[in-house]
């Protein structure tokens, strides 16, 4: 079972969520795809017992065999390289790493290298397993790490996977796979709207969803009333206190301080499996 | 602070000698970037906005643009099979690096780059790129100046590139409307659509909160302006949540020179406002809220007049 946490907005309790139903479950592995702010491995003691570093495959143009003919620059959609008479000028922070520019030079005159643009790390967690990934600060693309986080998904377990906030591509890397999307929002006009282009999103991709509201009891009740117009299940609230709020701000999970969340956070579980199976 | 009051005014011509640029980010999503940035907006008495969070905007929820001009914007391009032409060889799927070519030569359009692989290694000349639409950007008109903004379509690629075009965008109305402030709404983050938020802008201001995750996402945002040589400064959301992190927010930034221009009190009026469509400074001006905020705001724009 891989469930994804996703919400559109930042800041709605994405991983808040994530965190205390992993510490509330059995058998657990949770990954975080917040590969540009992760955040999980902050909220659990953890011992890390393994890191791999994230490479990306880049060009290398070999000047001695390049008679600069252009046809790389021309194969190129993402202009990452330029060609001069003299020279071939490359633009790492727009390559996707196709590898399409070497199958289309005459000369072979193009090899690749690794860089790193980040790193990916497993560790131990209260009894679960813990991975998540980070970009090098200055790296553009996230997608190549959230891949290799991805990488490490055992299937056998409960997969609990924590995506970044946005409604783009990364968002998608994350969700995508996953067996079901609880979106994480609170009741005011930007969760709602937010919201809004993710239920879009998960449609497309053909992902079962609910909601969770967070900070129930703020905002107004717009929220409510769209998602019984959708027919979106509201599976859960989490309501607004200061305790709560305090607790994240230490970075402790509520669930530890206040285990009678535990047994809702199980129910939630069930209730989830329920909609799947319905 | 008194000396500042003459720069409030976006259009002063000559304060600032040149176009300036700010943008309001944060790293951690959920901070208060927009709230804050649309009441910039409003203390600037006229100023260029920008939003350059273009899959998640939020800012016209506050300022109510209308839109007086509307461009198309081409995302990356979609490869599209031929099926009377292509005779299921599979080497498109065994060089598509982005898995987006199934076992049944399907191409899924959520994984496909664009890259064009595809369309040079078949043999039958099968494939070709189709060009896809995945959003728009905007022009519009607002009480507080003019809007630069956009909106990607649910799930597409290359927000980068689409916040570019925002840039663009504001920058030459801001010069075609003699003003002389840009104001940017950056999104959450560190990666593509932040970086063309940031780069060639005169000073970010990162929101954060007091919080150990807003603490850690606030170091990577800083080291993300010194890597692109933005100057860095700081203002604290919600700061007595937990006054002890907001100590520790201080004394980093102490320590490694960087200013906080503001900290502002948490209060649930700010939601309150937000539900009625309206920024916090004309909602509640004499709330604490909103004195921070302007007091925050003076001490940006002395920042961005020394820079």
């Amino acid at each position: 079972m891989i469930l994804s946490i996703a919400s559109g907005k930042g800041g709605t309790g994405k991983t808040t969520v994530a965190v205390n139903m992993a510490l509330s479950l059995k058998d657990v592995q949770l990954l975080d795809c917040d590969v540009e702010e992760p955040n999980v491995h902050l909220l659990l003691p953890h011992e890390t017992n393994e890191e791999k570093p994230v490479y990306v495959s880049t060009p290398q143009v070999n000047e001695e065999l390049c008679d600069h003919c252009g046809k790389c620059s021309e194969f190129c959609e993402f202009n990452a390289l330029f060609v001069t008479p003299e020279k071939v000028l490359f633009f790492p922070e727009l390559c996707h790493s196709c590898g399409g520019c070497l199958l289309v030079c005459p000369k072979n005159a193009i090899t690749e290298k690794n860089v790193q643009i980040g790193v990916v790390k497993k560790g131990a967690a209260e009894g679960m397993e813990l991975v998540y990934g980070e970009l090098n600060v200055g790296e553009p693309m996230s997608i190549p790490v959230i891949r290799e986080v991805k990488k490490q998904i055992r299937s056998n377990k409960t997969v609990i996977i924590d995506s970044p906030p946005g409604a783009s591509c990364p968002v998608i890397e994350s969700v995508h796979g996953s067996d079901y999307c609880l979106l994480v929002s609170e009741p005011t006009p930007f969760g709602l709207h937010d919201l809004r282009i993710m239920v879009k999103i998960l449609e497309a991709l053909g992902i079962p969803f609910g909601v969770v509201i967070n900070r129930a009891g703020i905002g107004d009740r717009k929220i409510y009333d769209f998602c019984e117009e959708k027919g979106v299940p509201i599976l859960f609230e989490i309501p607004f206190q200061r305790e709560i709020a305090e607790l994240y701000s230490r970075g402790i999970p509520f669930v530890v301080d206040m285990p009678e969340w535990k047994r809702t956070f199980q129910l939630l579980m069930d209730d989830i499996k329920g909609c799947m199976e319905s | 602070m008194e000396e500042d009051v003459s720069v409030t005014h976006g259009r002063h011509k000559g304060v600032y000698g040149k176009l300036k640029q700010i943008t309001v980010l944060s790293g951690k999503g959920g901070t208060g970037k927009t709230i804050i940035t649309a009441s910039f907006a409003v203390l600037a008495h006229d100023v260029m906005i920008g939003d350059c969070d273009v899959d998640a905007p939020n800012l016209h929820m506050l300022l109510h643009p209308q839109i007086m001009k509307t461009q198309e914007f081409k995302g990356p391009k979609l490869a599209v099979i031929d099926r009377t032409k292509c005779t299921e060889c599979g080497l498109c799927q065994n060089s598509c690096r982005f898995d987006a070519i199934n076992g049944s030569l399907q191409i899924d359009p959520f994984s496909c780059e664009g890259c064009s692989v595809c369309v040079v290694v078949c043999p039958e000349e099968a494939i070709s790129l189709q060009e896809r639409i995945s959003g728009y950007a905007f022009i519009s008109k607002t009480k507080y100046g003019p809007m630069s903004h956009a909106r990607l379509d649910p799930g597409e690629a290359n927000s980068g590139k689409l916040v570019t075009l925002v840039r663009h965008n504001a920058r030459q109305t801001a010069e075609e409307e003699n003003h002389n402030l840009i104001l940017i709404d950056g999104p959450p983050g560190i990666s593509c659509p932040v970086i063309a938020s940031v780069t060639g802008v005169d000073a970010g201001l990162v929101v954060t909160e007091p919080t150990l995750s807003g603490i850690h996402d606030l170091r990577r945002a800083l080291e993300l302006l010194n890597h692109f040589n933005v100057l860095p400064l700081v203002c604290v959301n919600k700061y007595d949540i937990n006054r002890e992190n907001t100590e520790r927010i201080v004394k980093f930034c102490e320590k490694n020179k960087v200013e906080v221009a503001g900290k502002i009190p948490f209060d649930p009026i700010v939601t309150e406002a937000m539900v009625a469509g309206k920024t916090i400074v004309e909602h509640s001006p004499e709330n604490m809220v909103s004195r921070e905020i302007e007091t925050t705001w003076k001490r940006v724009l002395s920042a961005l007049v020394r820079e």
